[in-house]
C-alpha cells in the first residue's frame, strides 16, 4: 500500500477539528499524505516539537517544497496557494 | 509445571517455514506516534521478527516483551509486535516497559484471521485476539523460523529465537 511514501506528512490528533479541517483541504486538492497520530497530552508530543518547533497540531511537513508549518488556518492557506487552482 | 493439564489450543494452518507470510497494513506504533505501515515496508529494510501476542495488560504480553528487551533482541533485528490493543495502549506499554520496538494495532484481529491464528477468548464475549506466535521473516517475507502457542498460556523458546537470529 505505502510503497511510495507521500511527500506530505500530517501530524494530527484523533478527532481534532483543526486537523480535520486540514484533511478536508488536502482531500479537496487531491493531495496524498501520510498521517502520523500523536497523543492528546502536549507533553507527549516531542516529535511534533522536533519537526515544527511547537507541540501544536495539526502540523505538516511538505517534502515537495521543504515547508514545515503549524496552525490550521496557515496550513489551509499554504495548501491552497501552493496547490490550488490559482497556484 | 502445574499438576494438571494446561488448556490446549486447536490445530492451526499458520504460515510454516518456507512459506511467504501474508502482507498487511495497520497502524504501527512507536514511542512517539503511529502511522499506517505495511509488513512489506519493514521487510524491504531487512529481516523482521514478527511477534503475535495478547492484548497489552495481560501478563503474557509483558513477559514476552520483557524477555525480548532483556535479551537485546530489538537491537539485533527489526522486532515488531501485533495485538488487538489500541495505539494508545501500545504507546503506553512501550514507554512503561522501556521496550525499543514497534507494535502494530489490529483491534479487529484481521491479521490473526489472515494467519489462521485467531484466539476467541473464553469469558470475554466478542473478543478475538492473536494466538501467541513468533515468525522470523527475510526480505521477501519468507518464514525462516516459526513458533506457535500450543497451550494457553504458552511461551516461545528464546534460545531457539536466538539460534534463528544467529543464522541470519
Amino acid at each position: 500500500m505505502s510503497d511510495e511514501q507521500p511527500a506530505i506528512t500530517l501530524y494530527r490528533l484523533q478527532a481534532c477539528p483543526y486537523c480535520e479541517r486540514v484533511v478536508r483541504t488536502l482531500d479537496e486538492q487531491g493531495l496524498a499524505y501520510q498521517s502520523r497520530f500523536v497523543e492528546p497530552m502536549h507533553s507527549d508530543r516531542n516529535v511534533v516539537k522536533r519537526v515544527s518547533g511547537k507541540r501544536s497540531v495539526p502540523a505538516i511537513v511538505d517534502d515537495n517544497t521543504g515547508v514545515t508549518m503549524s496552525e490550521s488556518a496557515n496550513i489551509v492557506e499554504y495548501l491552497e496557494n501552493t496547490y490550488g487552482e490559482g497556484a | 509445571m502445574p499438576e494438571f493439564d494446561v488448556v490446549s489450543l486447536p490445530d492451526h494452518d499458520a504460515p510454516s517455514v518456507g512459506d511467504t507470510a501474508p502482507d498487511f497494513t495497520r497502524p504501527l506504533v512507536n514511542a512517539e506516534f503511529w502511522e499506517d505501515a505495511s509488513l512489506s515496508d519493514l521487510t524491504d529494510d531487512g529481516p523482521v521478527l514478527l511477534v503475535f501476542h495478547t492484548m497489552t495488560g495481560a501478563f503474557p504480553a509483558t513477559y514476552v516483551w520483557n524477555e525480548l528487551r532483556d535479551r537485546g533482541v530489538p537491537e539485533d533485528v527489526q522486532t515488531v509486535g501485533v495485538s488487538i490493543s489500541s495505539p494508545y495502549e501500545h504507546k503506553s506499554f512501550l514507554e512503561e516497559r522501556g521496550v525499543d520496538a514497534r507494535l502494530f494495532s489490529d483491534p479487529a484481529a484481521g491479521v490473526a484471521a489472515d494467519y489462521d491464528l485467531e484466539h476467541d477468548l473464553d469469558g470475554m464475549a466478542g473478543v478475538t485476539e492473536h494466538r501467541p506466535a513468533v515468525f522470523l521473516l527475510d526480505e521477501d517475507r519468507t518464514v525462516l523460523y516459526r513458533w506457535v502457542a500450543d497451550e494457553w498460556p504458552d511461551f516461545p523458546d528464546y534460545e531457539d529465537i536466538a539460534d534463528a537470529l544467529a543464522d541470519l
